[in-house]
This record gives C-alpha cells, structure tokens and sequence, in this order.
C-alpha cells in the first residue's frame, strides 16, 4: 500500500475475522478504525472487494456512524460527554475548558497528533456528571478548573 | 442442559455461598469503577488473603448497584449492611470491627439527617423502590452463570420449555400487559402475537431483536441491567423466541458501554457452555442462539427500521413503515425486538404469571393490555437531585415521591424547577404538575411522555430555551438527514432559538417555534424526528414567560444565555485572594492581594472558571 506499512495484511486478517460476512461490514470498520484510528481508503475498497458491498454504501457507512472517521484521530481521544445529565451539571463549561487548553475545537485533532477532543452522548455514568473520558479511563465531577492538570498527566 | 442438571448446579452454587461467614458484594457497575472499585476490589481480596480470611468471606464484583452518586458501595450480605464511599484505607476497620467483630463501622454508613442507616432496605433510596426488572442487582456476580442459577436463574425458562405451549406463553405476556419499556410503549404480547401470524402468513422464521443502544443521553437503565445482570437479558429472549418460534436472534449494543459489551459476551458464551444456548435447549428439540451487533454510534438506530437496517450492515436509516417491521423487520422478515428492560421483565412474568404482573401498576390490563400500565419502570433520576441513581419504582408513583422521597430533593435546598423525561423525544413537566402518577398515558398528556426512562432533575440555574436548544442541537448532529421536515426543520429551530439565547429574537418568534414543531410532528418519516420538537413545544408550554423574557427584556432570568449575562466580583464578598486571577484563561481580572478583584467585561468570555474556584461565593452572575 502507499502508505508504506502491511495495511493490507492487517484488514485481510480483520475482514477475515468477520468471515467478510457483508451483514458485519460495521463490525470490521470498528475493527479497522480501531487498528488505524481511522478508515484507510484502501482498506474500504478491501472490504468491497471481499464482502462485495458497494463501495457507494460504504463510504455512506464510514461518513454515517460517528465511530468511524476517514481522518486519522489522535493517539489519545478525549471524550467530553455532552449527555443532558452532565449537560445540566456544566459539561459545555468543561469542552470549553479543553478547547482553549488543547488550542482545538469540538472534533479535532491536536496538530502533533497526541489528542482528539471530541464529544460523546452519555457513556452512561450519569451519576458522575459531568463526565470526561480520557482513553478508557472515566473521570467524573469534572470542572473546568480541572483541566490543565488532568491535560498535565497524559502530555 | 436438563432441568436434573439445572437443579444440581443451584444447589451447589447454594451450598458454596453458604459456605462463607458473610460475603462482600463491591459494585463494579461503570459509574463506581470510575470512582476506582476495581483497586478497591484487588485491596480487599488481598487484605482477606494476608489476615487468612480468605475462606472464611467471598467478595463478588457486582454490576450497578444504582445508587451511583455514593460510589464505590459495598454490601455485606446476608445482614445486608450497605457502605459508601469507600476507599482501601476504610478496608482494615471494615474487617476488624464489622466482619469478625459484628459492629458495623459507623463512619461508612450512608446518613439521613446525622443518623446512620446500616440496612440498606431503610435507606430512603432503596426504601420506596419495588424490585422486578432489577431484582438482581447487586446481588450476584454478573460473569458467572451460576451465580444466577443461584437465585433461580435458568428456571422459569426450563418450566417454559419443557412444561408449556408456545400459545400459553404468549397469552401469559398479553395478560401480563406489559408495554415496551424501550419508548414506544406498545403492548409487547401484542406485538409477539402479529408477529407469530405474520411468520405463517409469510412463511418466513421470525427472529427476535434485543435493542441495547440506549441511545437517551441520561438515561443508563439497560446498561445497569447488562452490567447487573445479562443472563436475565438471555433468559428472557429464550422464552421469547420459544413463544414466536424463533431460532435465532440478536442483540444490538451499544459501543459505548465496553463493560456491559464485555459481560454480554461472557454471558452468552457460558450460556451456550451450559447448553442454555444452541441445538434442542432442555432436550426439547428447541434451538436457539445469540448473536450480538455492535452499534456504532447512532441515536436514530434506537429507531426500530433504522436498527435492523444497521443489523444487516446498512447505514442506519428509518424507512416508512406502511408495514410494521414486526412482520418485515430484519432482512425483510418477522421480527419481535424489544428493549432490555422488557426482555428482564420476561422471566419473572412466566414465573409468577401474567395477571401477578397486571395487578401491579395503574389502570386495568387484564382484558386489554392498552387499558393501563402495568408492573414497574425503571428510572435514572440525575441533574440536580440529591440521590442520582437508578430506580425502579411501580407505575403510578407520582414525579414527587420519585424526585423528593426516593432522590431526596435539590441539592442545597434550592427550588426545584423543572424535570425533564423522555429524553430528546420528551418534554419538561413543572413544579405544579409534580403530583402527577407516572405512567405512559398521563406522561403523554402533559406533552412529555415515558420514552426509556431517563428523568432529568433541574433547579432554577437552568434556564429552559437554552435547555431547548441543547435537544435541538442533540437532535440535529443525529438527524439521519432522510427526511426534509426533520434535517431542514431542526436547524431552523436551532436558528430561531440561537438569536432569541443572543436576545435578538424577534415578536412572534415563539409562535413561528410552534409552527414548525406542529410541521415536524405531522410530516417527519419516523417516530424520532416526529417527536424532535417536543422539548421545544414542551419547554414553550410551561415556560413561555422565559421565552419572553429573552426576547421583550433581553435577559435571561436562569443567568445562563452567555449575550445576556455578565460576570462580576461582590465587594463584600472578595478577599483578595487572587485565585481567580489566577485561572482566568483570558486575564480579564485584575487585582492584587487582598484587595478586591474586578472583572473586564470586554475581555470576559464567562467560561465560568473564576466562579468555580471562588471560595468565597463573591463571583456572582447576573
């Protein structure tokens, strides 16, 4: 592939994974934008190659459902969760608080490619709200004052 | 599996329970495992282990436990002694004093008005909260299946199966009159019934659905069940699909909620080790087995057409429903999807009878499942409430006994304001409806409606239009876009509603609101873009003297829309501490020690930093 790695290799064995059963096409995009934290174009014409979807239908996938993207995230996503629960204890407060620590807005990308900050409808811990995900790890009863040093831990 | 081996596994997952002086139960639900109960877990265990105490009590990591805001709890069964906010360093007294000394450590107990309450059946929480869908919570070890064959898990499925006709199953649930717990609300025994005639009409094999994507922000009941208790999830759908003759079925989850993914996982995969899953289950030549459907983030795939389409690997859009997807659903054939709570309810109904279930709720179920709400809801009572937490209480409580009695009310005793269910499809209730029973005929009177449970709580520091837009613009970045009324509509309430927050809305602004929602609600393609306008419509019911206060004065009287509000620094208040000063991101206040700060209105942006680190409650909004 052009981008010089084994891409390639590596959706073959994600597509096989799903038996390139094209009723698991979301199943292996999760896969993929996991492994690449992104949807290489090379590898959604894999999976229409192998699962025989159209590819039309794929990239309405890709660009549909908002685990996917075409553009690669960061090494390190920071998940602000915007659900009513932490909406009403000030969650807007806290994304703003990121977007002027990380110089980003809401969706992107860090240009060193360390963090993507995003929002995430309600990871379900509402009783913590409101709620930031750092990688895997949820931090609740976040407020704004709290970022810089929770931003000073993963640097 | 056979109801012979069945019984010989509960009767030793018993006696190895029973074997141990008193067992620990930690809850490992999401919200306590972000308030670190898995070290607390790890710290315990090996305490036990270091004092030679390790035979002598089990610690279980349970699923949610829902009394999430006093993370992480532990429960000391059999006496039922309930601690909060724990941390390792509370481990030894626990040990010492309650476990091998029998005196439970006060400190750690939860207290109401400086009293301690060791029980945790009488705390106020717990105390009002009646038990079907979440019966197990907090009481088993969601990753073990024997565990759930402890306290009968498995059974009611085995009588099903190797005792009834599908035809006895079915009118059982009719009679049950349990309506879908997932928002809709639609009869589920009903639904099962058009269904099983739409299979041999067609001549296709129905499958059945388990919709898992809890797409409501703030609302976490499914994923609590998952996590608590997954097998319950499974049983149920075994009877389902016994009852319609299904063979296969599916379970589509959300992404977002790893740990319930995980358990699921286990759980299916122990179920079919045990042959609760698979071919000629109860050695009564019927077979059937899971599989589970990852979302991928998508609230309009809560949407019945827009799930299976995803299911089939397709973009998750909603078609118009001449014909119900209960008889074309998945891959055009019959399909029975309901909800997780619904699926939970299954067991319990077959095991203690449809017309048990009916009695309890409002109204009258036993000739027509249309004719009231039966059995239980289960609630996520967050926002501004004192005891946010899940709770599952019978249909007919009134929102005041939920919000005051069970959630103990405002947080600093301010007013309560507002509360909000439903999620984005539902709509706001005031302060003079709080005496209304909760159910789904008298939610949809009031122009909200019972959606999957998710109940908002607000004081008097929300203010309502920017409450509205905030749906708006949930609903807007969701929209699927198929649709004109929905994808063009909401972004023309997001407008209208953007320049009455900036305070340059307009005379007749509300009115040209209403029109638009009324357009939605008659000309959107499916359900979730027909009720987008509801927390607009909602909020403009109950609250349209706010609206006007934006739009005739240009003030916002919650101090909330950031145009019409300005942060300043109370004199008298201000000691000079410099603190915010210090946090401002843009240096907009100025000061030196122990003098009073000022805030440049100019360069104010009210992020609202300075408020939060003010000790001394001087920044003041206005």
């Amino acid at each position: 592939m052009s981008c010089g790695c084994d891409c390639s290799s590596r959706t073959d064995l994600i597509i096989d994974r799903w038996n390139a059963d094209p009723d698991f096409v979301i199943e292996m995009f999760q896969d993929i934008q996991e492994e690449f934290r992104h949807i290489p174009e090379s590898s959604l014409n894999q999976i229409a190659e192998r699962t025989g979807k159209p590819r039309g239908i794929l990239f309405h996938i890709a660009t549909f459902y908002k685990a996917f993207s075409l553009e690669q995230k960061g090494e390190l996503e920071i998940q602000i969760c915007t659900g009513t629960a932490c909406y009403v204890k000030g969650a807007v407060d806290v994304l703003r608080a990121f977007e002027r620590e990380l110089h980003v807005d809401s969706g992107e990308t860090t240009p060193d490619g360390r963090f993507t900050l995003s929002e995430v409808r309600c990871v379900g811990a509402c009783g913590l709200a409101p709620v930031v995900v750092i990688g895997e790890e949820v931090i609740g009863q976040v407020t704004p004052s709290m970022v810089p040093d929770l931003l000073k831990k993963h640097r | 599996m056979n109801i012979n081996r069945l019984s010989e596994m509960q009767k030793e997952a018993t006696e190895r329970f029973d074997s141990y002086s008193a067992v620990l139960m930690v809850c490992a639900g999401t919200a306590c495992v972000a308030n670190k109960s898995i070290g607390l877990i790890e710290h315990l265990k090996r305490e036990l282990m270091n004092r030679g105490l390790s035979d002598k009590y089990l610690v279980v990591a349970t699923g949610c436990n829902g009394f999430c805001a006093k993370g992480p709890i532990m429960v000391v069964q059999p006496d039922g002694v309930f601690y909060q906010k724990l941390t390792p360093a509370d481990l030894p007294s626990i040990i010492e004093q309650h476990l091998e000394g029998g005196e439970p450590v006060e400190s750690l107990l939860h207290m109401v008005k400086g009293v301690p309450v060791p029980k945790m059946q009488d705390i106020p929480f717990f105390a009002k909260q009646e038990l079907l869908a979440l019966r197990h919570r907090g009481l088993i070890d969601p990753e073990d299946i024997q565990d759930y064959v402890r306290l009968g898990g498995y059974a009611t499925a085995a009588k099903v199966l190797t005792s009834m006709e599908p035809g006895d199953v079915l009118d059982s649930v009719i009679r049950s009159g349990i309506r879908g717990r997932g928002g809709g609300g639609f009869p589920a025994g009903l639904k099962w019934k058009s269904c099983v005639d739409a299979a041999e009409q067609l001549g296709i094999l129905p499958v059945v659905v388990c919709n898992a994507d809890e797409g409501d922000p703030g609302a976490f009941m499914d994923r609590s069940i998952v996590e608590a208790d997954p097998h319950t999830v499974i049983e149920g759908m075994i009877i389902g699909a016994f009852a319609v003759g299904a063979s296969k079925g599916f379970i589509y989850m959300r992404k977002e909620y790893p740990l319930a993914m995980h358990r699921l996982e286990i759980a299916i995969m122990q179920a079919r080790a045990e042959g609760l899953l698979g071919e000629n289950i109860f050695g009564k030549g019927f077979s059937f087995d899971l599989e589970i459907h990852r979302g991928a983030g998508a609230f309009v795939c809560g949407e019945s057409s827009a799930l299976m389409a995803s299911m089939a690997g397709m973009p998750g859009e909603p078609r118009a429903k001449y014909v119900r997807s209960v008889e074309r659903g998945y891959k055009d054939g019959p399909t029975v999807l309901n909800n997780v709570e619904t699926w939970a309810n299954i067991p319990l109904i077959l095991d203690r009878g449809g017309e048990w279930f009916g009695s309890i709720g409002t109204g009258d179920v036993s000739e027509n499942p249309w004719g009231g709400s039966s059995g239980t809801k289960v609630f996520s009572l967050v926002g501004d409430v004192n005891n946010i937490g899940l709770v599952e209480v019978p249909m007919g409580i009134t929102l005041r006994e939920i919000i005051f009695d069970i959630g103990g009310g405002i947080p600093e005793g301010k007013p309560f304001k507002a509360v909000q269910t439903g999620g984005p499809s539902g709509g706001v209730i005031p302060a003079e409806k709080l005496d209304l029973k909760v159910d789904f005929d008298s939610l949809t009177s009031e122009g909200s409606m019972m959606g999957s449970g998710g109940m908002v709580v607000m004081d008097e520091s929300t203010c309502m239009v920017k409450f509205a837009r905030y749906f708006v613009d949930f609903l807007k970045d969701e929209s699927c876009g198929k649709c004109t009324p929905c994808r063009e509509g909401l972004v023309a309430l997001g407008q209208i509603l953007d320049r009455i927050m900036a305070g340059n809305g307009k005379a007749g602004d509300i009115e040209l609101l209403e029109d638009f929602g009324a357009s939605m609600n008659d000309g959107c393609l499916c359900a979730l873009g027909k009720d987008a306008p509801n927390p607009v419509l909602s909020t403009i019911r109950y609250f349209r003297d706010e609206y006007e206060a934006h739009i005739s004065s240009g003030t916002c009287p919650a101090g909330q829309c950031e145009a019409l509000i300005k942060y300043t620094i109370n004199p008298e208040n201000c000691v000079g501490c410099t603190i915010c000063a210090k946090n401002c991101p843009t240096d907009a206040i100025t000061g030196t020690v122990r003098e009073v700060h000022v805030i440049d209105d100019g360069k104010c942006i009210r992020c609202g930093v300075c408020r939060d680190v003010c000790k001394f409650n001087a920044v003041e909004v206005k």
